[in-house]
């Protein structure tokens, strides 16, 4: 299963910094995804856009982590020649990370358009 | 009963849409519209507007919105708080004011705060200083454009004191701009953390409009958002004590919930225990978030230590060119045309004195690179884009060229080409002194 079937995310950047947030449709996957999305593997993911290992912050009370990734030396959000020089595009990417784990149904949420519903019921 | 403020977000970036702040302005009962319309770079390139004597060097948005929002304020007695001063906030105070004037609002009370251009401090004290790639700010101190320190809350709220209807900034730290209202009409001590770390945390995710209320959330069948194209932008109903619940306008598109409010109570944040601001460190990592009802959102739980001695500068430096051409191929054998196009141009551009240069395939790696992209099938059509950096814009200019070229000298079926060459403003950081920086306030009356 793909992490975007459990969790949403946002990209932003600060200076030379780009955020990405990992947040848990469900809080009950969340312990999960604290399993899964090591600094190590997300790391690995963004090879070749990163040249040294991701910062990671976690949020219990949110049910989300925030991973924080450097730009490589001298391509600063203003120098970078990349179309998506801001990197906004990234939080998409992160969702694509396939979970080694076997997922319960109780942490899977509902498909489609009925997730946000069953999540605001919680 | 406790007293109760509400505070409106109208803009998130300078170029945002004016139709929500106006629908606000009108249907949410506010006290104060705030715009926040100021990125990084922004202020920079309105004071390379400035030196070049395009305009006064205030947003070029500024009369527009003012014009669209003002009759409506003054009807209703809400405050304008907003940085579109950018580079001159003074300017854009007296033209304000000349607006209001000849709209028959008579007046007003428009103040211009200033104090955050901190140049000439940066060309006398942090030479030394070292940026994020290594060189310091003394070798590129002769192509500076501006730098500006991120100013907090304190000559807002002093503005507002002496009876401001519209207050105008340059640089101020975003947030800040929605604390101000909160520590005047809470008379909230500027040394309480745990007050500071809350309003900040409001102010967080007011500052960029509609990304709170269902824009930049939409993935459809996972996220889908209602009525996206009449995204309405979001208030904060805020209590004295601190606590917020964040609506938008009945019936305006967009959602507010849950998720929406986690995504941009993260966004942009490194440290959630540590963001550091001109008012507070405020620490997110407690906050807690609850539907109240379809789009009501109560927040609470931000917190605080006291504020970093420093504030951070942002200083603006023209750092070379940059020569961009963009072409297309679709059809039967599209994606091996386009590499070849890149196999040539790379070889045409190799003894041109460029300092870098990047080739992307546009529909393939261009936004997630080679790694992430490796698996995905071949597409029907792709654009190649080519992208170097030199000292000279006529050295850039010639990746513009060689991609126009590839219509008569490159493979078969290219089309719709673009160029562009232009020169890069890079960004530098560090800090100043907090007492090295005077804030101060200036008035018009309309």
């Amino acid at each position: 299963m793909q992490l975007r079937e459990l969790a949403h995310s946002r990209t932003g950047d600060k200076g030379n910094l780009i955020t990405i947030s990992v947040i848990a449709y469900r809080p009950e996957s969340f312990p999960l995804l604290v399993r899964e999305l090591t600094v190590d593997r997300v790391t690995e993911h963004f090879r070749g856009l990163v040249d040294r290992p991701v910062e990671l912050y976690v949020l219990p009370g949110l049910s989300a982590l925030t991973f924080v990734l450097h730009r490589p030396l001298n391509q600063g959000v203003t120098r970078s020649l990349a179309l998506d020089a801001h990197g906004k595009c990234l939080g998409s990417a992160i969702l694509s990370i396939e979970l080694a784990e076997p997922v319960d149904a109780d942490v899977r949420p509902v498909a489609g358009a009925d997730r946000s519903r069953a999540y605001s019921e919680i | 009963m406790l007293k109760k403020i509400r505070i409106g977000s109208g803009a998130g970036y300078s170029g945002d849409r004016i139709d929500p702040a106006v629908e606000l302005a009108r249907c949410a009962r506010l006290d104060y519209l705030v715009f926040e319309c100021l990125a990084e770079r922004t202020l920079a390139l309105a004071q390379q507007s400035r030196d070049a004597g395009r305009n006064d060097g205030y947003d070029p948005l500024l009369i527009e919105r003012m014009t669209a929002v003002l009759p409506e304020c003054h009807r209703q007695g809400i405050k304008i708080i907003s940085n579109m001063g950018a580079a001159n906030p003074l300017a854009a105070a007296h033209k304000t004011a000349e607006l209001a004037r000849s709209m028959g609002l008579r007046n007003m009370k428009i103040a211009a705060v200033l104090g955050d251009d901190v140049l000439s401090w940066v060309r006398s004290s942090a030479k030394e200083h070292v940026i994020h790639d290594g060189r310091t700010v003394g070798s590129v101190m002769d192509r500076v454009i501006s730098a500006n320190a991120y100013l907090g809350a304190a000559p807002l709220v002093e503005a507002l004191a002496d009876g401001a209807d519209v207050v105008i900034t340059g640089r101020v730290a975003d947030p800040s701009l929605f604390v101000a209202p909160m520590m005047h009409e809470f008379c909230w001590s500027a040394n309480n953390w745990s007050e500071m770390g809350q309003a900040t945390v409001i102010g967080h995710l007011l500052e960029c409009a509609g990304q709170l209320t269902g824009g930049y959330f939409a993935d459809p069948g996972y996220k889908d958002v209602p009525n996206l194209a009449h995204l309405g932008f979001p208030y904060a109903e805020v209590s004295a004590d601190g606590s917020a619940v964040f609506s938008k306008v009945d019936g305006s598109g967009g959602l507010l919930n849950r998720e929406t409010c986690i995504e941009q109570l993260l966004y942009e944040i490194q440290d959630p225990c540590s963001y550091l601001t001109p008012d507070v460190i405020a620490d997110f990592s407690r906050v807690t978030i609850e539907e109240m009802g379809e789009n009501s959102i109560a927040v609470c739980g931000g917190g605080g230590r006291e504020r970093p001695p420093t504030l951070k500068v942002t200083i603006a430096f023209r750092d070379g060119f940059i020569g961009e051409g963009q072409i297309s191929y679709g059809g039967l054998g599209a994606l091996d045309r386009a590499r070849l196009a890149i196999s040539v141009l790379e070889e045409r551009l190799q003894n041109h004195n460029l300092d870098e240069t990047r080739f992307d395939l546009i529909g393939v790696n261009s936004i997630h690179g080679e790694q992430l992209s490796a698996a995905a099938p071949e597409p029907y059509e792709v654009r190649v884009r080519a992208v170097g950096r030199a000292q000279s814009r006529a050295v850039a200019s010639i990746v513009a060229r060689e991609v126009e070229s590839l219509y008569t000298n490159g493979p078969a079926g290219g089309g719709g080409v673009t160029t562009s060459t232009r020169e890069t403003v890079n960004l530098a950081t560090t800090l100043i002194p907090s007492n090295c920086v005077r804030a101060s306030v200036q008035y018009e009356v309309s």
